[in-house]
């Protein structure tokens, strides 16, 4: 075998020199990978990965919109209930005040009153006092005169009668004081 | 050699140690294939890889059809998982090194180019396929072909002729005298090393892993004779570890040959640097 033949069988084999066939196959092999997958999938996932980077994103804004709804809606509750409260006690305190005058008021007028009556009352019995004063010393005088003379006008003789007599006077007596009173 | 290299097993399952014949050991055969269909001499023929290449690709598109023809916003088990993975190459490449704004319109070619150069590899551990379709130059040199036009093309749409050629010769005044040798030596860097390794990466990390399973496993069974059977007991236990280590180094090799082609499409799409 000539030396040149041999080398062209080794060159046959060189392993670094692509047989075209293969080449062709492999163009072929790869054009069908990279053209379903540039023509259609990776598009269709693109979207759907956009869609939940999307989804994602709005829930996560929507949350945080809740949020701060919510986080405003404390304060503002919060808000009024202190002021709520703030008005309750100011007007607690306010009733208070206000019992604490009405009371000292009533008690002064109280006061007023029976002090009134009382005076009333003193100058009442003070009049009827002295009217009955009056009315007794007249009358002590003439009853004493009635006695007198329905004592020595009557017979002094009939003791029984006497005794009637006077018993009748202190009835008559009694009488009167009943009407006067 | 035989006079036909190829074969339908990776080696001769007649042969033993203390049998009397040699060890079977793999080499540039391991990766001949004898056509399914036409004529190895001819350009015209059908055989493993090119199988194994098409039905890659189908289940690559039958996976994320399944996963994302009907996505929901939330996701079932099958989305979430291809999820992850499209998460991982967009965000973790793309956006990581050409930048959201400017890597957006790359992505889809970038994710193809991952899960496509993954599947490929992944053929190698697959049981019956067996044979990572990458370690075939072809497959990588075609991707990295794809590559390069792209990259070399968006260089001179976004930054002129002028600008184009001193991104290529990576022109810097301040180098002063040896101006002229850095920029002959990163013009051939950029414009002929660069695709040419690309490629022979892949090519050449799935071509040894393939070697490696290759020799474990021929090991096992060629000393599986008399007192052979240890050794070929520990031989097994390194093809288990390193189906293991493939596994883990498929998707270092996609991982790495798209974050390479992430950093070109970046490097033309940047000012001068």
């Amino acid at each position: 075998m000539s030396p040149l033949v041999m080398l062209a069988a080794e060159e046959a084999e060189n392993p670094l020199i692509p047989p075209i066939p293969e080449l062709v196959i492999g163009l072929i092999a790869f054009v069908i990978v990279f053209g379903f997958l540039a023509w259609k999938l990776l598009p269709n996932i693109n979207k759907v990965l956009e869609e939940r980077r999307e989804a994602i994103e709005g829930g996560i804004e929507k949350a945080e919109a809740a949020q701060t709804e919510a986080q405003s809606v404390l304060e503002q509750y919060k808000a009024q209930l202190a002021e709520a409260r703030h008005e309750a006690a100011r007007l607690r305190q306010e009733a208070q005040e206000q019992g604490a005058t009405l009371i000292a008021e009533m008690r002064a007028e109280g006061q007023r009153q029976r002090e009134e009556i009382v005076a009333a009352g003193h100058a009442q019995i003070a009049a009827d006092r002295k009217a009955a004063a009056a009315a007794l010393r007249q009358d002590v005088g003439k009853l004493a005169t009635e006695l007198a003379g329905k004592l020595v006008g009557e017979s002094l003789e009939d003791h029984a009668r006497q005794s009637r007599v006077i018993d009748r006077f202190l009835d008559e007596l009694d009488e009167k004081a009943e009407a006067t009173r | 050699m035989s006079a036909d290299p190829t074969q339908t097993l990776a080696f001769d399952t007649s042969c033993h140690l203390f049998s009397g014949c040699g060890f079977p050991a793999p080499g540039l055969h391991s990766f001949l294939f004898k056509p399914l269909w036409g004529d190895a001499d001819s350009n015209l023929y059908f055989n493993k890889t090119m199988l194994l290449a098409l039905i890659g690709s189908i289940v690559v598109v039958a996976f994320f059809w399944a996963a994302f023809a009907r996505p929901k916003v939330v996701p079932g088990k099958l989305q979430m998982i291809a999820e992850s993975g499209y998460d991982f190459i967009r965000r973790g490449v793309v956006y990581e090194t050409i930048g959201k704004k400017e890597g957006e319109k790359y992505v889809p070619l970038v994710v193809s180019l991952f899960f496509f150069v993954w599947m490929m590899n992944l053929w190698s551990i697959i049981p019956v396929a067996q044979f990572p379709v990458t370690a075939i130059i072809s497959y990588p040199a075609i991707l990295a072909a794809i590559v390069y036009v792209l990259w070399v093309g968006l260089t001179f749409k976004r930054h002129g002729f002028v600008g184009a050629f001193k991104n290529f010769t990576g022109y810097d005044k301040s180098l002063g005298a040896v101006l002229p040798l850095s920029m002959t030596i990163e013009l051939f860097s950029n414009l002929l090393v660069r695709p040419f390794t690309h490629a022979v990466r892949l090519f050449a990390n799935m071509f040894a892993g393939h070697t490696l399973l290759l020799l474990f496993t021929i090991a096992s069974w060629y000393m599986l004779n008399g007192i052979g059977i240890a050794y070929s007991g520990v031989s097994f236990v390194m093809v288990l570890v390193m189906t293991a280590f493939e596994l883990f180094i498929q998707a270092v090799q996609a991982y790495v040959f798209v974050l390479l082609t992430c950093s070109f499409i970046q490097g033309a799409l940047a000012e001068h640097h």
